[in-house]
């Protein structure tokens, strides 16, 4: 019993203030979060290598040339990278405690998410309409892995951005919601990353 | 004076300003439209656009990075970016062992 009481018991002397304890708690998660993203660094690194490797690999059928549409694509970039900025601005006026502000900014961040993600199953659909399969060669299979796996975690974060707005009019901002809304940040600016390099390896190396 | 005001300027850093959103966003537009140029109209042979894209495309990463995530503004030690580095790391031996692998040593 004495054994358990006493590491207790010398945690008195070194208690810091409780503010302090939270917000290094949530800086902590941030960090976490971080540690999350590498991994995705690394998720995506292995679909990338998977399509480079398998970029010449039509199998005699429709080739990226045939099938891409730049229009759509150069709209979508320009729509997801927009959004990030607008993502930006969110946090910059919930720093400023603007909770209207913040809100407002998210909820424009999350039409422009989705109109990317219309515009990216319409291009799915399309293609699927002339031919296009996951299961037509190898090329494409890594092609629909690679694209669809981005499209997944940019609806993804739609959902959870949603729901986080929910929490912050209920809520309002505090260290809590600060801390999620810096995360979520950091998730929609490394989507646009990751898309930046879809674009350049995926379809501009395709129409080349 | 110059002191203290620099000093409060790098505090207000610290949560990023407008202006270094500003900066970012209108730089990545930058970066992505010219990529888009010389692809659509065939400006470049090959092997220069390929070099060319990828690099405005590591440039746009750098860029989004400093102006959008704020990599350098965690108090030190930044493990983040210990983390990021190791990441790539990785990053860059799947990405050109898998190539180099299945473009020089395929069997068969």
């Amino acid at each position: 019993m004495a054994h358990t009481a006493a590491p207790h018991g010398g945690h008195g002397p070194n208690d810091h203030g409780h503010h302090d304890d939270h917000h290094d708690h949530e800086s902590i998660k941030v960090l976490g979060f971080w540690m999350f993203l590498i991994t995705d660094v690394i998720l995506f690194g292995t679909l990338f290598a998977t399509f480079s490797v398998l970029h010449n690999s039509t199998n005699g059928g429709p080739t990226p040339h045939e099938m891409f549409e730049m229009p759509g694509v150069i709209a979508e970039t320009f729509i997801l990278l927009t959004s990030s900025f607008t993502s930006g601005l969110a946090v910059l006026f919930m720093h400023k405690g603007n909770k209207k502000g913040l809100i407002g900014w998210l909820i424009v961040t999350a039409l422009l998410g989705a109109s990317f993600i219309f515009l990216e199953v319409s291009e799915f659909l399309k293609m699927v309409d002339e031919g296009v399969k996951i299961s037509t060669s190898g090329y494409w299979s890594s092609f629909f892995t690679l694209v669809g796996t981005h499209g997944l975690h940019v609806s993804v974060g739609l959902v959870w951005m949603i729901a986080l707005m929910i929490q912050i009019g209920k809520r309002g901002i505090n260290p809590v919601t600060k801390r999620k809304v810096t995360i979520i940040s950091l998730y929609w600016h490394f989507l646009d990353v990751v898309w930046i390099f879809v674009l350049t390896v995926v379809y501009l190396m395709g129409v080349m | 004076m110059a002191n203290h005001n620099s000093h409060a300027h790098d505090e207000h850093e610290s949560h990023g300003s407008l202006k270094s959103y500003v900066i970012g966003f209108v730089l990545s537009i930058v970066l992505t439209i010219l990529p888009i140029v010389v692809v659509m109209n065939d400006m470049m042979d090959k092997t220069p656009t390929i070099i060319f894209i990828l690099i405005m495309a590591v440039l746009q990463f750098v860029i989004q990075l400093f102006f959008f995530m704020h990599l350098r503004e965690d108090k030190k030690p930044r493990y983040n970016v210990m983390a990021l580095i190791f990441g790539l790391v990785i990053l860059v031996t799947i990405i050109a062992g898998s190539i180099w692998i299945m473009t020089y040593n395929a069997v068969g």
